[in-house]
């Protein structure tokens, strides 16, 4: 067993030209945050009957933010109650396109209050602002915008067939990107013609809470959207009231399969998206360093708090050395910190809960074998922050190469073949995402092909749009989001 | 003395016993007809393994093959059309005035997915148009494996319809025929058999739900379960033990002959690939 932990080889250098490079780059704009958040129900804030409050914490200092209800089952009853008027009368009242204006109007909205949002994520989940800012929040609008046009167009979602809204929905979604997750959930599910009652994760409620405002301000009928916070008994109060006629949920396959067990006994509807643990690609007749910008956005985008992360990178053998290299340079100069600097690559890990997660299985990875390294990197004092860091030839079987760590940690392995590389791509119980590096279209394709996955990246990573359907395979889940495809499951075909 | 015969399974493209020697009489008005095989948990396990195996080799046909394959069914169901009726007659199972309609909606059935096994993927996938400069496109896949539990009731067409929705986008399936329909099962077979259809890619299992549907559902090579029998304790049994692999699971419906029902069973790959030069 071979432990090594490399250290860049001018630390005292390295640590100098960080410094002097980048001054401090805070976003300025500030947010107001109330003392104590109540549930959004039947189109006003309404304290929660059971009394309780909960704090959410910035994961970046540690500080506590603001106190947000814990939502009992009487909360919930209150919630699916108001959903249900919702449907039963105005909502299902209202032609396509006037249903649509109102997600158009949201859209706007949500526009034009972008950078306060994009503010209150970070502050909230701990991503950096450019990411909240460049991708999160105009991916958020353009959902809404999206799906608002398929309001008035639904019997084109399945040719030839006639679709009828599916009821209540419960919407149960993560932290890893909390409003980007809302509007996955609430665009396509509106634009069916559903209500809904969401479930923010307990880490990161703030923005959907602000959501809520949206709406208000948006005149949304009362009790078309419904959002109530708290954890996991709140959620699973959702998924076992009566008159929710589907669940759609995002987070872990642990979760997933329990939610999955106790809906199975009813006849709600299911969509499910899970975890990942994806393979990227990389053939040696790739364009090398574009391939190592991929395999870096692929893994450390969002600390790797990415279900379709790229967190098994599998590479030719013969340009084993020259990514090797490459990468560790282009990781060294990753900056981690604090999530609102401009110029921060990678923020701060969503929680104390998941950082100890994160390391724990890193403990449990370098028991195991195989080459172990860090980027040498000055992590903030405070808060919760992790530095990249990647695993090289661990046996297939080994924690990391298997897991989904959740974190910004790379697991490498090699190939010979295109078979070989699809056979190890494979070989996992997911199959979510998987990323392709060649500059041979025809093995691209062929390689495509066969990958069992959801969503094939070639000679790109990470990349999302309102118009693109996503969702795993086996079981990463079923169902998709995005895109035409992401209709189908807010609908029932006659 | 007449010499009655066991109605024989086909799985793996062969017509087999159950491997426990189980059989029990399939009785008409007091008469015995034949004796029909009761699958084993072992008979579904080693089905799944040929359905596994045959399911690769069936995807990956042209679709234009797989569309003549199950055309070809039709032809054979047709010329089976006499067999077909006097089974039906002999069994009881359906009017004699209606033999010959019966037969005929399963060959117009078989034809209907034949012509399915190369469109649908236009129908339901597509060119996704994304925001940046990427090629980004949406098709559908089989899922893998699929596993069929039929209805109690015998009914031809309904039978052909499961198996021809699964299996037209390049699934496999293993099919488990109610005792009802059970002396179905070798002339099934023989129509699957004389179509180039690849061994392994229909699996017909005769026997009761209530033996198999532990396994069926915890079965991690099964990747979905068509549930089409009538008994809703066992579907949602089957549905909340399905979720160690994440099984797809699709209830019982009346419907024939439509395209939903195909894309029950199948996955959406998208895939992105950047434009530029």
């Amino acid at each position: 067993m071979t432990k090594k932990k490399t250290k860049t080889k001018t630390k005292s250098k390295t640590k100098k030209t960080f410094k002097f490079e980048y001054d401090a780059a805070p976003e300025s704009f500030k947010v107001e945050i109330e003392e104590k958040y109540y549930n959004f129900i039947g189109g006003e804030f309404v304290k929660p009957k059971s009394g309780k409050y909960f704090d959410t914490v910035n994961p970046a200092t540690g500080k506590v933010l603001t106190k947000i209800a814990l939502s009992n089952t009487q909360d919930v009853d209150a919630a699916v109650k108001a959903a249900k008027k919702a449907f039963e009368g105005e909502w299902s009242s209202l032609s396509g396109l006037e249903r649509g204006k109102y997600l158009f109007r949201i859209a706007r909205i949500i526009q034009e209050r972008s950078r306060e949002l994009a503010v209150l994520e970070t502050l909230d989940g701990g991503k950096p602002i450019k990411e909240s800012r460049d991708v999160d929040l105009p991916l958020v609008a353009q959902h809404f915008f999206y799906n608002a046009g398929w309001a008035d167009k639904l019997e084109y979602i399945m040719p030839g067939k006639e679709v009828a809204p599916v009821g209540v929905c419960g919407q149960i979604i993560p932290w890893n990107f909390p409003l980007l997750m809302l509007a996955w959930k609430i665009a396509p599910a509106l634009a069916a013609g559903n209500t809904v009652v969401l479930k923010p994760a307990e880490q990161t409620s703030l923005t959907a809470l602000r959501f809520a405002e949206i709406c208000y301000e948006a005149g949304l009928p009362a009790g078309v959207v419904n959002i109530i916070t708290g954890a996991g008994e709140t959620g699973a109060a959702l998924v076992e009231h009566k008159d929710v006629n589907k669940i759609a949920f995002t987070g872990s396959t642990d979760i997933g399969k329990l939610i999955a067990k106790t809906a199975g006994k009813t006849q709600k509807k299911l969509t499910m998206e899970l975890g990942g643990k994806s393979a990227n690609i990389v053939f040696a007749d790739a364009a090398i360093d574009q391939a190592v910008e991929g395999i870096v956005s692929g893994i450390f985008f969002n600390q790797g708090h990415v279900c379709c992360a790229g967190s098994r990178l599998l590479v030719e053998e013969s340009i084993k050395d020259v990514v090797i290299k490459k990468l560790k340079k282009r990781m060294k100069q990753i900056r981690v910190g604090d999530p609102l600097d401009k110029n921060t690559d990678l923020g701060a890990i969503n929680s104390k809960d998941q950082l100890k997660k994160i390391k724990d299985l890193v403990k449990q990875g370098q028991k195991e074998g195989g080459e172990f390294w860090q980027v040498e990197s000055e992590l903030p004092t405070r808060g919760n922050f992790f530095a990249p860091c990647f695993f090289m030839d661990q046996s297939a079987s080994s924690t990391i190469s298997r897991e989904e760590v959740f974190g910004p940690v790379l697991s490498i392995s090699t190939f010979r073949t295109p078979d070989e590389a699809i056979a190890k791509a494979n070989d996992t119980n997911y199959g979510l995402a998987a990323g392709i590096w060649s500059e041979k279209g025809s093995k691209v394709h062929e390689v495509a092909s066969k990958l069992k996955a959801g969503v094939i990246w070639a000679n790109t990573y990470n990349k999302f749009d309102a118009a693109s359907p996503f969702g795993g395979f086996k079981e990463s889940g079923y169902g998709r989001e995005g895109g035409r495809h992401g209709l189908l499951p807010y609908l029932e075909v006659k | 003395m007449d010499v009655l015969k066991t109605i024989k399974m086909f799985a793996g493209g062969a017509f087999i016993r159950s491997e426990s020697g189980a059989t029990v009489p399939y009785i008409v008005e007091g008469e015995e007809l034949a004796r029909v095989c009761v699958a084993s948990k072992k008979d579904f396990r080693n089905a799944v393994t040929s359905a596994k195996n045959a399911q690769s080799i069936w995807a990956a046909k042209s679709t234009y093959n797989r569309s003549q394959i199950l055309y070809r069914m039709a032809e054979m169901t047709q010329g089976r059309e006499t067999e077909l009726m006097n089974l039906m007659m002999a069994s009881e199972l359906v009017d004699e005035a209606n033999v010959g309609e019966e037969v005929q909606k399963a060959v117009d059935t078989f034809v209907y997915y034949a012509g399915w096994c190369d469109k649908y993927q236009q129908v339901m996938g597509g060119l996704n148009p994304v925001t940046g400069p990427y090629h980004n496109f949406t098709a559908p896949e089989a899922v893998g494996v699929v596993s069929l539990v039929t209805s109690e009731k015998f009914n031809l067409s309904q039978i052909v319809d499961n198996i021809c929705a699964i299996i037209c986008s390049g699934n496999s399936v293993v099919a488990l025929l109610s005792p009802e329909s059970s002396v179905f099962v070798s002339i099934l077979g023989e129509i699957f058999h004389t179509s180039d259809l690849p061994g392994g890619v229909v699996n017909l299992l005769s026997g009761k739900i209530e033996d198999l549907a532990t396994v069926m559902a915890e079965h991690m090579e099964v990747n979905s379960i068509s549930f089409q029998n009538e008994n809703e304790k066992i579907y949602f049994d089957m549905r909340s033990r399905s979720i160690d692999n994440m099984k797809r699971v699709v209830g019982a419906n009346q419907k024939a002959k439509s395209l939903e029902l195909i894309t029950d069973f199948v996955e959406q790959k998208t895939v992105w690939h950047p434009i530029g030069v």
